[in-house]
């Protein structure tokens, strides 16, 4: 089965392309490909933003910057470059807080900032890095500085997560229990219930402690005002992710937990109605072109056989073991790759090979983004030879 | 193997008294496996092990090419010489259902709870009620005795434990210190009741000198450097780190000396083209290049792999290697894979 090849260069030219998401499950280097992406824009002409969430010191060092914070930072590139690459990462307690300072007047974000709740919800609610990503995204897409934003999503424990944030935390925060717990005993809908008000209430309290949901009433009470301007926020954020401006890719390394995340991705992808790109598989081992693409894992197998049998050729042998190795490696990827494409016919792809190392610097990050756009050497070894 | 003069056979010793085995790692590297693979090697001759996943995932029964699970637990693996693993996917929102009923007898109100998304609430706002749920489905298994399940205070002291060992599939290390921390995360909802209770008992069982907390890495450079910060961590919380698993390590085909000479290219083509040629192999010359990229690209690979074997035995820990299986996957590989980590001395 011979894919259709995802163009990443007319991809990241578009000028209509305004938005691109790499989502895809943790461990399979969604970081690395959006700063390559990033990168690989701006050296087309873009100006372009990168946020990731990925709080390890090394990206902002490989793209030769101390740190990233929630503000955008220049990352110096070579004169003559045609555009331009900015690099943040998100702080998700400062994102909220300045939603919430937006949406209240004074005194109410004050009450609201304030309150232990509030401190839960913007730095331990299951969702609100993905729901902030997202907010981010939006606000930055919203400014209209930039040519291109592209977005790393969270690495969430499912990949689906940044998806149903927004939902779920509306959904919490607009939903009978908020409603319920700041309501006049006795009114609304809680008659329906059956079960009485003041036992829930109390097992609520007995589950989570008095204090706690005296702070969330206030909590409630304060939010209120604002919470109309964060739904619709999070309503316009997600037509964004819907608009043909913005592009989706699905990455994944060639192991069967990370594909069959990337399978539910897709799906996804499409019954929300967003604009699937295509699929960057990472970390592949392609075979050396020419005749030992020919050669099969058996057959070198059995080579390396007859040479043992001899003696004499102990390196051969090793080469046609360690080929075997690598070619049943290979036959795996792709049956892999031609499972998910069987299932999802169409899927465009493009494919990085495994580097040795880790990418420390723009060159880095230079050479994935050509292998991303298809160019470049096929394997890390005739990198290295450069 | 050749790394096995590396290894003292004793190494695992100081984590074969543990009865939970609470398994984290960078996203990737495969915990889920190395978790399957260690209780199952635990339960080998005559044992019963829990293996729990609390991601919510169906992890374990996609790994064994199951169908999904519903929230409890059953036997899925045997081990060698007539050992059980039972499997359970653990639950925030089964496991507070459970909590209620069992404690309150308040099967009502859980129902009344889930209408008005308290579930939801406690489950997903308040991060550390569902951490102290999970972890505490773990834990209280690790407690059970025999015959008696949930309540503590009806338990016989002196009857056998349910389980011989406990393995928790955990976050990854990103979160392992948050969602092992359960008192001071709890601390900030509940100070008083149940679930500061609960939460209490989870945290002793979790503290306790009979918990190692294992990381699992790759030979590489990211997840290497997470399980060094992993196990930082988790001293630093006073828990008590366990083994570093290296997964998926390949063969070693080549000499060491080979391994130089194919990096700095000087491994000598012509007799190269004669072996492949003495194998009766069609196109020797051009084969011989093809394949003198993929030894060099080893090679680089290969003293890169070393070099982090090296580091990650300077963290002073037990280091276990489990193989790159490419010919088997499901139950078959996670057997291999016990079977791999008994020969390296893992018992219960």
């Amino acid at each position: 089965m011979t894919p259709e090849t995802l163009d990443v260069d007319g991809l990241l030219d578009d000028p209509a392309r305004r938005v691109v998401v790499c989502c895809g499950s943790g461990g399979v280097g969604k970081t690395t490909t959006a700063a390559a992406l990033g990168l690989r824009a701006a050296e087309r002409g873009r100006r372009t933003v990168v946020i990731t969430v990925d709080p390890a010191r090394r990206l902002a060092q490989s793209m030769g910057l101390e740190s990233l914070d929630n503000t955008p930072r220049r990352v110096p590139l070579p004169e003559g470059t045609p555009g331009e690459l900015h690099a943040m990462m998100l702080d998700m307690k400062r994102t909220f807080d300045q939603v919430v300072e937006e949406h209240a007047d004074p005194e109410r974000a004050r009450q609201i900032l304030d309150n232990s709740f509030y401190e839960t919800l913007s730095t331990s609610f299951s969702g609100t890095q993905e729901y902030m990503a997202m907010e981010r995204l939006g606000q930055l897409r919203e400014s209209d500085e930039w040519d291109l934003v592209v977005v790393d999503t969270p690495p969430s424990r499912s990949a689906l997560d940044f998806l149903d944030a927004p939902e779920r935390l509306g959904r919490f925060l607009n939903g009978r229990l908020m409603r319920f717990l700041t309501a006049p005993a006795g009114s609304g809908p809680l008659r329906l219930l059956g079960a009485g008000v003041g036992m829930v209430t109390s097992v609520i309290g007995k589950l989570v402690g008095t204090q706690f949901l005296n702070d969330l009433r206030s909590f409630t009470a304060a939010f209120e005002t604002v919470f109309g301007g964060f739904q619709e926020r999070a309503e316009r954020t997600y037509r964004l992710l819907q608009d043909p401006g913005t592009a989706f890719l699905v990455v994944a390394a060639p192991e069967p937990d990370a594909m069959r995340e990337a399978a539910f991705f897709v799906e996804r992808l499409d019954s929300d109605r967003m604009p699937l790109a295509g699929l960057v598989l990472n970390r592949t081992h392609p075979l050396p072109e020419g005749p030992a693409a020919r050669l099969g894992p058996e057959e070198a197998e059995q080579a390396a056989e007859t040479l043992s049998c001899d003696g004499g050729h102990p390196v051969a042998e090793a080469a046609l073991r360690l080929h075997a190795e690598r070619a049943r490696t290979r036959e795996r990827e792709l049956l892999l790759r031609d499972r998910l494409l069987t299932a999802h016919p169409g899927v465009r792809v493009t494919e990085v090979a495994a580097l040795a190392g880790d990418v420390h610097d723009l060159t880095g990050l230079r050479w994935v983004g050509a292998r991303l756009a298809g160019g470049g050497p096929a394997t890390e070894g005739a990198a290295d030879a450069e | 193997m050749s790394e096995c003069e590396h290894r003292s056979p004793s190494s695992w010793d100081p984590c074969a008294d543990a009865r939970l085995h609470i398994v984290t790692g960078k996203g990737g590297t495969g915990k889920t496996t190395a978790a399957a693979a260690l209780a199952t090697a635990l339960a080998s001759g005559g044992g019963r092990t829990l293996l729990v996943e609390v991601e919510g995932r169906q992890g374990v029964t996609a790994l064994l090419e199951r169908s999904p699970l519903p929230h409890e637990e059953r036997p899925m693996l045997s081990a060698p010489g007539g050992g059980t693993v039972s499997v359970l996917a653990a639950d925030p929102e089964s496991a507070l259902m459970e909590y209620l009923e069992l404690f309150y007898g308040m099967r009502r109100a859980g129902q009344a709870l889930t209408r008005l998304g308290a579930v939801d609430f406690a489950t997903t706002v308040a991060p550390g009620v569902r951490d102290v749920l999970l972890t505490g489905k773990a834990t209280e298994a690790v407690r059970r005795r025999e015959g008696h399940r949930g309540r503590m205070s009806s338990t016989p002291p002196g009857s056998p434990f349910a389980y011989d060992a406990v393995v928790m599939d955990a976050p990854p290390t990103g979160r392992i210190g948050r969602f092992l921390d359960v008192n001071s995360e709890v601390a900030g909802l509940a100070r008083v009741g149940p679930v500061h209770d609960h939460a209490e008992r989870a945290a002793e069982v979790i503290r306790s000198e009979r918990t190692r907390v294992h990381v699992v890495t790759l030979l590489e450079e990211m997840p290497a450097q997470e399980t060094a910060d992993g196990l930082d961590e988790i001293a630093g919380l006073g828990l008590h780190p366990g083994a570093v698993l290296i997964n998926m390590v390949r063969p070693q085909l080549l000499g060491s000396a080979d391994v130089e000479a194919a990096h700095a290219g000087t491994l000598d083509r012509a007799s190269l083209v004669a072996g492949l040629a003495a194998a009766g192999l069609p196109e020797p010359g051009d084969l011989a290049a093809g394949l003198q990229g993929e030894l060099h690209t080893h090679a680089v690979r290969t003293e890169l792999e070393e070099r982090i074997r090296g580091e990650l035995a300077s963290l002073g820990r037990p280091v276990l290697e489990l193989p790159r299986l490419a010919r088997c996957s499901g139950e078959q590989a996670v057997q291999r894979l016990a079977g791999a980590l008994t020969e390296q001395g893992v018992r219960r």
